[in-house]
């Protein structure tokens, strides 16, 4: 079927738009849903009614397509609970912390769709442990070191680098 | 009840004036996903898991760490009525989708509801901080260290890779939705609204109608939110978000300079022709209220208005919605019955103020 917006590429996005109360479907393809997402804060806003979740269940779906490498069998279900792949399509939800491992193959890909990148420099929990933490910290401290060096902050990248090398010694330690 | 010892009681710290650049943002809110590790996610949920996770946090509740930062109280969906589920929804303390999560939902409310922990929405935990004004960081701070604090007692899904995870991947990571309500009346009655939206969306953030979608959102109130939680830490992304609302913030002044310079009359006309109607009007639905409310609003952060409380704005666009209307009133009323309620209470709020119209 071919994307009802652009009559162009295939549809592979399903639109809901309800207006007064009435509901309508449109096959989009991704790039027409996303503008059509777009317009949504645009001044000539159409009522759209954006299912998010069951959009990104369709991104999800995309990336299986043939010729996309996933591990068989292995990748269909969540061994911690269960849920099954095609139910996290139709959800947009993961069922438990565990399917984030266990549908790891097809969530990079998605993740660099609806992320900035796809691991986290942020907050780490205190009870982790110390090792995670020093880990985290040198990924953060390597990143502000980049841009100290491509703002040309020179004294700011030397102090970095002290505590970068200090981290590194404290990992050998173990 | 009167209708000031019912204010006095029902209105939550946010929706008075106070902090940074109040006359355009109205409130600044943090709100971080958590969950528990080795616990299915809400929407795998049974009543036992549910249960457990509800008293892990009840637990938490009563540490220490915890108590030190405020009093907390925890009330299950299932406890509450309706009206009071929907009314806790119009104040914003917790959201639609908790609301509906009757059999497993729950809420610990700090006692000045700055503070609200959500239970069983769609992640185990949303901690949410919610201040007037922009205060993204102190909301972030705050949020921060109830986090600290819960997590001493709480085993939270950490992964080495991906953060803290989430039901949904477009939470993962840091977990974090920092967001600002703006009043922006000057930019849509100037026709930039439809511009500066798709600007603000280009560079990584949300804007939504408060009320309503697009550019006519009712009430010319926008929330503005970080679309990215992974890859970015907490810092950052409340920095982005804040260095984007500032420009916001200026075109709107801009906008409202121009409009006062061009057509002052017309302005004028504008904003009393709207404190008439909340005036005197019989009969006021609430998409009226909201584009009244705001009209005024903007006469009072002009000037034009004098001796009207500027918080009118977030007071009564709470206070007019329909459970608090049948809140107050004390009966299930029809649309139509609230229409009359609802101009009703606005005249009397309106007298509270004894109100100067120049
Ligand atoms: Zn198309
Ligand atoms: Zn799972």
């Amino acid at each position: 079927m071919l994307c009802q917006r652009c009559h162009e590429r295939p549809a592979n996005v399903q639109f809901t738009q309800i207006i007064n109360g009435d509901k309508k479907v449109y096959h989009l393809c991704e790039q027409c849903a996303r503008e059509a997402q777009g317009d949504l804060f645009g001044q000539a806003a159409q009522a759209f009614n954006f299912d998010f979740h069951q959009w990104l269940g369709h991104l999800m779906n995309m990336e299986s397509s043939p010729g996309f490498a996933v591990p068989a069998a292995s990748a269909q279900r969540c061994g911690n609970c269960g849920m099954t792949y095609q139910q996290f399509t139709q959800l947009g939800r993961f069922g438990c912390p565990k399917c984030y491992d266990n549908f790891a193959p097809r969530l990079e890909p998605l993740l660099r769709r609806i992320q900035s990148a796809t691991s986290h420099t942020g907050k780490v929990p205190l009870h982790a442990g110390s090792q995670v933490k020093v880990r985290k910290n040198l990924e953060r401290l390597r990143k502000e070191l980049q841009q100290a060096v491509a703002m040309e902050q020179y004294e700011r990248a030397a102090q970095l680098r002290d505590q970068i090398r200090e981290l590194e010694q404290q990992m050998d330690r173990g | 009840m009167s209708l000031s010892d019912f204010l006095r009681r029902a209105v939550s710290p946010w929706m008075r004036n106070g902090g940074p650049e109040d006359d355009i943002i109205l409130t600044s809110r943090v709100r971080v996903a958590r969950n528990l590790e080795d616990v299915p996610f809400p929407v795998l949920q049974t009543d036992s898991h549910a249960n457990h996770v509800i008293q892990a946090v009840q637990n938490a509740l009563a540490t220490p760490a915890v108590q030190a930062l405020g009093r907390f109280e925890l009330l299950r969906c299932s406890d509450m009525s309706a009206i009071d589920r929907q009314v806790l929804v119009e104040k914003h303390l917790i959201s639609r989708d908790l609301a509906e999560q009757v059999r497993h939902g729950a809420v610990a409310l700090r006692d000045d509801e700055v503070v609200s922990i959500m239970v069983n929405e769609e992640d185990h935990l949303r901690i949410q901080c919610l201040l007037p004004g922009l205060r993204l960081k102190e909301a972030w701070d705050l949020a921060n260290q109830v986090d600290d604090a819960l997590e001493r007692t709480l085993p939270y899904a950490f992964h080495e890779r991906y953060g803290y995870l989430t039901a949904c991947p477009t939470n993962v990571g840091t977990g974090i939705r920092a967001s600002v309500m703006m009043h922006l009346p000057g930019l849509v009655l100037s026709g930039q609204m439809g511009r500066i939206l798709s600007a603000v969306q280009q560079v990584g953030l949300t804007v939504r109608g408060m009320y309503g979608e697009g550019s006519d959102a009712a009430g010319n109130l926008f929330q503005v939110s970080n679309q990215v939680t992974l890859g970015e830490s907490e810092e950052e992304i409340i920095q982005n978000l804040s260095n984007v609302v500032a420009q916001l913030i200026e075109h709107e002044r801009n906008a409202r300079r121009l409009l006062l310079q061009q057509n002052r009359e017309g302005l004028e006309d504008r904003v009393c022709r709207s404190f008439g109607i909340l005036a005197y009007a019989r009969r006021m639905d609430s998409k009226e209220t909201l584009q009244r409310l705001s009209d005024v609003r903007l006469g009072i952060d002009l000037g034009i208005i004098k001796g009207v409380s500027a918080n009118i704005l977030q007071e009564l666009m709470v206070m007019t919605q329909p459970a608090f209307l049948q809140k107050y009133y004390q009966q299930d009323l029809s649309p139509a019955e609230r229409d009359v309620r609802r101009a009703a209470l606005i005249r009397e709020r309106l007298r509270l103020d004894e109100s100067g119209v120049r």
